[in-house]
């Protein structure tokens, strides 16, 4: 290959790992470009990327080689055919190294494959590499992964918000077309919004929750992160889906969410709600929530006040709720079936040792929390209470949606704070998902969509609540959305 | 209620986590700030609320009764840090 050749080559490639997930595919079956050099565009990029420290774990030789194989073959009858996904390191990956962003699983590598990963492979995607999260997906804001924090590409000194922040990070700069991450109190909308890009929490149920490393199991749920609203669309069709080996996952039929994707939602009602308006929060996200409420009417939207009001409720029941079944869920890690081992006088001296050793700090604290309130005589006073608080706020919704087809919000208190800012103070971090707590207590889908940018240049986004199970709607609307607040990337490349 | 010294001991003793002396001054305050957050709770009444027990307005479905994998000793053992040729290895626990 001349100089000149492979000069056009290397444009080419750069400009690949700029385009849409849904434009990659497309571009793919077109043959405007081999999944080959899919492949290598966004090798390429993540190999540049060290400083921004999202992957854990990389498959670049291994998704290289699959790409060529592909392009042997030329199968095109998948939603995602030829293209190289990185996920969050949460899902199981059979012989590929999966961690938690712990100590504890540093060296564990699954003999299986989670659900909703191999629904990606079957639809003709491959793994591109395994991506930073909180530590067992417990913090909002990247800083508690024993792999080190991600950092943001808005900026070196700002977290990507958390848990799904290698997840974010990785795809804003451009280093992976698409990923997926999990959301338990806000994981994939928080740094989402912080990140300018796409989040979407499915409905619980809707995607399989088996080979997810589990954090709190009646309010995990994977989902879809894209850089666009129709690669939401795209990407959540690939995923979800009736697993019979989750006993929550829900058996109904996949909707065509691409093709009935539109603009169109003239005369649907949108609930804002009255109590998500709180103190101190910056004047610029309430501007640009009644930007959103803007848009919505320009598309023919019309807008209701309601209320939905336990929602001060919802964080404190859920820190009630999230601790108790994580540390169950954690129980499981002993040092004898998988993972760290220390060593130890006796059975008992081992677990202790293992446990203390493996987990970090802001897990052993909600373990603790967990262990409380689940300890004899505190059981009524604590976790029945909070179950009995997130009827409340689940009936607040019920209602809500009996006169609306979707609540419109902001998604985060805040834009990205610095690194550093938040981790000495467990509350004020867990204030960061006040928005986004209510609905995973309440089973219900929500999106947050990019919408504009604060004084200091950093994205916000607004989030989209919906009906259980109807996630068309709320991603017809931020398309809607998406449409008028023209959002762009407008970041400059510092990790290069 | 406030999370003294002595239930940060008792509670890590429950969840078998084995704590540094120096940390648990450190984990009492942490822990007493989020159990006072927590706490706001106790401003709402609640004697006539049920609680919410399934988010998915469906009973689990029972199936029937049968192995559909199996034979996989050498997949489970595959992680384990000790392990003899069809056991998992731990500290001796009868004297």
């Amino acid at each position: 290959m001349n100089f000149l050749s492979s000069q056009r080559l290397l444009n080419k490639m750069s400009k690949i790992s700029e385009l849409s997930l849904t434009k990659i595919v497309n571009g793919i079956k077109k043959k405007d470009f081999s999944s080959e050099e899919v492949t290598k565009s966004f090798i390429d990029s993540s190999k540049k990327s060290k400083k921004l420290n999202t992957y854990i774990t990389e498959c670049f030789d291994e998704a290289l080689e699959i790409s060529k194989n592909f392009d042997k073959k030329k199968d095109y009858k998948g939603l995602l055919s030829g293209v190289p996904i990185a996920v969050k390191d949460l899902f199981c990956t059979k012989n590929v190294k999966t961690t938690a962003g712990s100590k504890i699983l540093h060296n564990f590598i699954p003999t299986y494959e989670s659900t909703v990963t191999s629904n990606l492979w079957s639809q003709g995607a491959f793994l591109l590499g395994k991506l930073n999260c909180d530590e067992f997906a417990m913090g909002s804001s990247n800083e508690t992964s024993f792999f080190g924090n991600v950092k943001n590409p808005y900026g070196e000194k700002l977290v990507p918000g958390g848990s799904s922040g290698g997840s974010a990070s990785a795809l804003a700069a451009g280093l992976t077309p698409a990923t997926i991450g999990t959301d338990t109190g806000g994981s994939i909308r928080q740094p989402a919004s912080f990140t300018g890009t796409v989040g979407l929490k499915p409905t619980y149920g809707r995607c399989s929750r088996w080979g997810i490393v589990a954090f709190a199991s009646s309010l995990d749920q994977a989902g879809p992160m894209t850089n666009s609203v129709e690669d939401s669309a795209l990407l959540l069709q690939a995923m979800s889906g009736y697993d019979s080996k989750d006993s929550t996952s829900v058996n109904k039929k996949i909707e065509n969410y691409s093709s009935n994707l539109t603009e169109k939602i003239k005369g649907l009602k949108i609930g804002i709600p009255k109590e998500y308006r709180v103190d101190k929060m910056p004047t610029e996200i309430d501007d640009l929530w009644k930007k959103g409420i803007e848009y919505l009417k320009d598309a023919g939207a019309i807008i209701k006040n309601i209320s939905l009001e336990h929602t001060m409720y919802a964080l404190p029941a859920y820190y009630i709720v999230a601790p108790a079944e994580a540390s169950s869920n954690l129980a499981r890690y002993d040092g004898v079936k998988y993972g760290h081992r220390a060593v130890g006088k006796n059975l008992i001296e081992m677990y202790e040792n293992t446990r203390s050793e493996g987990f970090g700090n802001e897990v052993k604290r909600r373990i603790l929390i967990g262990t409380y309130v689940l300890s004899s005589g505190y059981y009524d006073a604590y976790y029945l209470k909070a179950q009995k608080v997130r009827q409340l706020i689940k009936n607040d919704f019920d209602k809500a949606f009996k006169d609306v087809d979707a609540i419109l919000t902001p998604s985060t208190p805040s834009s990205a704070f610095k690194i550093g800012d938040k981790s000495d103070d467990p509350v004020s971090m867990y204030l960061n998902d006040i928005f986004t707590v209510p609905v995973n207590l309440s089973g219900l889908p929500a999106i947050s969509v990019p919408a504009g940018y604060d004084k200091n240049n950093l994205p916000l986004g607004l989030q989209l609540i919906g009906k259980a199970f109807d996630e068309q709607t709320i991603l017809n609307l931020s398309l809607a959305i998406e449409k008028r607040a023209n959002f762009k990337k407008n970041y400059s490349v510092w990790w290069t | 209620m406030s999370i003294d010294k002595d239930t940060v001991k008792h509670i890590s003793k429950l969840a078998r986590i084995s704590l540094d002396e120096n940390k648990v001054e450190s984990l009492s305050k942490d822990l007493t700030s989020i159990m006072k957050f927590i706490e706001s709770l106790n401003k709402l009444n609640t004697d006539k609320t049920t609680p919410l027990t399934s988010i998915i307005n469906a009973s689990l479905k029972s199936r029937k009764d049968e192995v559909k994998d199996g034979k996989i000793r050498d997949q489970i053992l595959k992680n384990s840090p000790e392990k003899n040729d069809e056991f998992f290895v731990v500290p001796k626990v009868i004297e």
